[in-house]
């Protein structure tokens, strides 16, 4: 264990319904490191097991068996202080509006902060920059969060945890059911966050040209168990297989990947619209002169 | 005579109070039976507001609409809506009731007053429309998020309305998932002619609709089949929406002066254009 991992799983498995007809072996020995500072996506089928890895990481569940490091320390060595852990750690969950229940959003958002001992000015302070900061309109902060859209109710539950300022943030999903736009912007702000704070982000999604535009490794998923955990470049170059999971690479990823079958000199690891205009542009306007 | 008309509608959440919203401000439209329309828009625009009156769970507070010649804000015609029009909501948790599966799909067909037998033969079917047929006896609250958007499809399919409304049915899904509820869509579309309202941010999919009507803060923005409203791509920017990567590619290398002939509406027709050009 080097200093630049803060997590390591070791081994790591989940069954739910132990000895019941139900019995579901949701993660199988799942071992590997997560580098601090690192943006790692995470893909696989539903049912794949991401939702069940993950809240393994922030103690919210325990392992069935397998161990994991959060800085070099087993969580679960002192159960008792297994909250600390969710503070260190701060997740945003997949359908998070279940976990609004304040009077107002305002409320709801400093929960988190005045949990971890904040004083109510100091978690209104953060509250109103994580607001801000998933663009949640100043106008709604007074609402109650059920007279919320979709859209806005998974804003207010991810400002929220970010409210927190975890070390380590996990995203389960928090572009889903957001307009294009806010999608867009959340994408970029978590991105602009962790490159500002430079703490290590996971974000599960089913958005392939999401995780292409921001993450830096992949870790896929397949029957609960790891797939494959690689350069999100490496990831998306196994179209074939990723396919065979359920799973697609970004529609810019593929066109790139066709052009270069076709004899054209591009990058088939190509991960952004902006980055195949950058070699297309010049490729193209050769041949118009031709 | 259209299967859906909607004139001048009108919504407000809370009204005459002082927290009231107006949701819906004044929207007409008009669905055809056997249509398969993409509803588009921002966060909050009204689209799950819209979706619960096309089905009679709210009722308009002005202007009309009427369902197969049934004007919803009558009472007496509350049922007759419901069984024309089915409704798979935004957050499939709400809909989920039942403890087991099978239980959830038939509860829709149960209320419309269905036989046993027939509803056994329909949650059959419904539930392998939607591959959850192995997961039948198994508990909704234990799915993870996509199985349970999917029993939650199987149940509305299963009620065999002429009209059904997906309120994001995609939203929690992985991309495998997602064809399928768009091919089992397409199918109820063509096969059986059940008319198709898709409410969605995903702009990939919409694009395989018949016709996309783009809403925006309570009103109607834009209507028309999607290659046309996809080619206005500042348009759909300026309200907050997007165009899939094909078409955006193809759209920023006409900016920079590469006109390749047309809108790409997927990665092949993106991919043949380019093969076109070069030649
Ligand atoms: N509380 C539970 N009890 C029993 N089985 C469960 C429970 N929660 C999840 N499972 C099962 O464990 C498996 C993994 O579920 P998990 O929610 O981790 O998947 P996921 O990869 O997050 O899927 P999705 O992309 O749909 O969210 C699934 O087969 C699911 O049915
Ligand atoms: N129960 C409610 N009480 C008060 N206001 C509400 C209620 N439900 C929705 N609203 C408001 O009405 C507007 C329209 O909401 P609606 O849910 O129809 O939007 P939508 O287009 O479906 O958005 P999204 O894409 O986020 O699901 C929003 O501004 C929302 O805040
Ligand atoms: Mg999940
Ligand atoms: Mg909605």
């Amino acid at each position: 264990m080097t200093e630049s991992n803060v997590i390591e799983t070791k081994n790591l498995s989940f069954t739910y319904g132990i000895g019941t007809p139900f019995e579901k072996h949701a993660v199988k020995d799942v071992s590997l490191t997560i580098k601090q500072g690192e943006f790692l996506g995470i893909i696989g089928h539903t049912g794949s097991g991401k939702s069940t890895f993950i809240q393994m990481l922030n103690g919210l569940i325990k392992p069935t068996s397998g161990t994991i490091l959060l800085n070099g320390k087993d969580i679960w060595a002192e159960p008792k202080k297994i909250r600390n852990v969710r503070f260190k750690v701060g997740m945003v969950f997949q359908y998070p509006e279940y976990q609004l229940f304040e009077e107002t959003v305002i409320k709801d958002i400093c929960f988190g902060p005045m949990n971890q001992g904040l004083s109510e000015a100091d978690a209104l302070k953060r509250a109103k920059e994580a607001a801000f900061f998933v663009g949640l309109p100043e106008n709604l902060l007074e609402k109650s969060p059920f007279e919320l859209s979709g859209g806005e109710k998974r804003r207010a539950a991810i400002a929220g945890v970010i409210a927190m300022d975890p070390d380590v943030l996990i995203l389960d999903e928090p572009t889903a059911g957001l307009d294009p736009m806010g999608r867009d912007l959340l994408l970029t702000q978590i991105y602009n966050y962790h490159k500002e704070r430079k703490n290590t982000v996971l974000l599960v999604s089913h958005s392939m040209e999401d995780i292409g535009r921001v993450a830096d490794r992949v870790l896929v998923m397949n029957k609960g168990e790891k797939a494959m955990l690689e350069s999100t470049r490496d990831v998306f170059s196994k179209g074939y297989e990723l396919r065979d999971m359920g799973l697609k690479i970004p529609q810019v990823t593929h066109i790139m990947q066709k052009l270069k079958l076709m004899g054209l000199p591009v990058d088939e690891g190509t991960l952004r619209v902006e980055d195949a205009l950058r070699q297309l542009i010049p490729l193209l306007k050769k041949g118009e002169q031709k | 005579m259209s299967f859906i008309e909607v004139r001048d509608l009108k919504y407000t959440y809370n009204a005459g109070e002082e927290d009231a919203h107006e949701a819906l401000k004044g929207l007409s439209m008009d669905i055809e039976e056997g249509e398969f329309v993409a509803l588009l828009g921002h966060n909050g625009c009204g689209k799950s507001t819209l979706a619960k009156i096309f089905n009679g769970m709210y009722v308009p507070l002005s202007g009309s609409v009427k369902v197969d010649g049934l004007d919803t804000s009558d009472e007496k015609n509350q049922i007759q809506v419901r069984r024309k029009v089915g409704l798979v909501q935004q957050n499939p948790d709400n809909q989920l009731v039942a403890g087991i599966v099978e239980e959830d799909v038939a509860f829709g067909p149960e209320n419309l007053g269905i036989p046993p037998l027939e509803i056994r033969e329909r949650v059959d079917e419904a539930l392998k429309a939607v591959n959850m047929y192995e997961y039948r006896e198994h508990a909704p609250f234990k799915l993870s998020g996509g199985q349970k958007q999917r029993v939650a499809i199987a149940g509305v399919i299963a009620m065999r309305t002429k009209c059904i409304v997906l309120d994001e049915p995609t939203a929690m899904l992985d991309p495998r998932g997602r064809e399928e509820v768009m091919e089992t869509i397409k199918k109820l579309n063509r096969e059986h002619g059940i008319t198709i309202i898709l409410i969605t941010h995903y702009m990939d999919e919409a694009v395989q609709s018949g016709r996309v009507i783009v809403m925006d803060d309570g009103k109607v923005l834009t209507e028309g089949n999607p290659r046309d409203v996809f080619s206005n791509v500042e348009l759909l920017k300026r309200h907050k929406l997007d165009v899939p990567q094909a078409t955006e590619l193809a759209y920023k290398l006409k900016n920079a002066g590469i006109d390749l002939g047309g809108v790409p509406m997927n990665t092949l027709e993106c991919i043949k254009l380019i093969e076109d050009y070069i030649k």
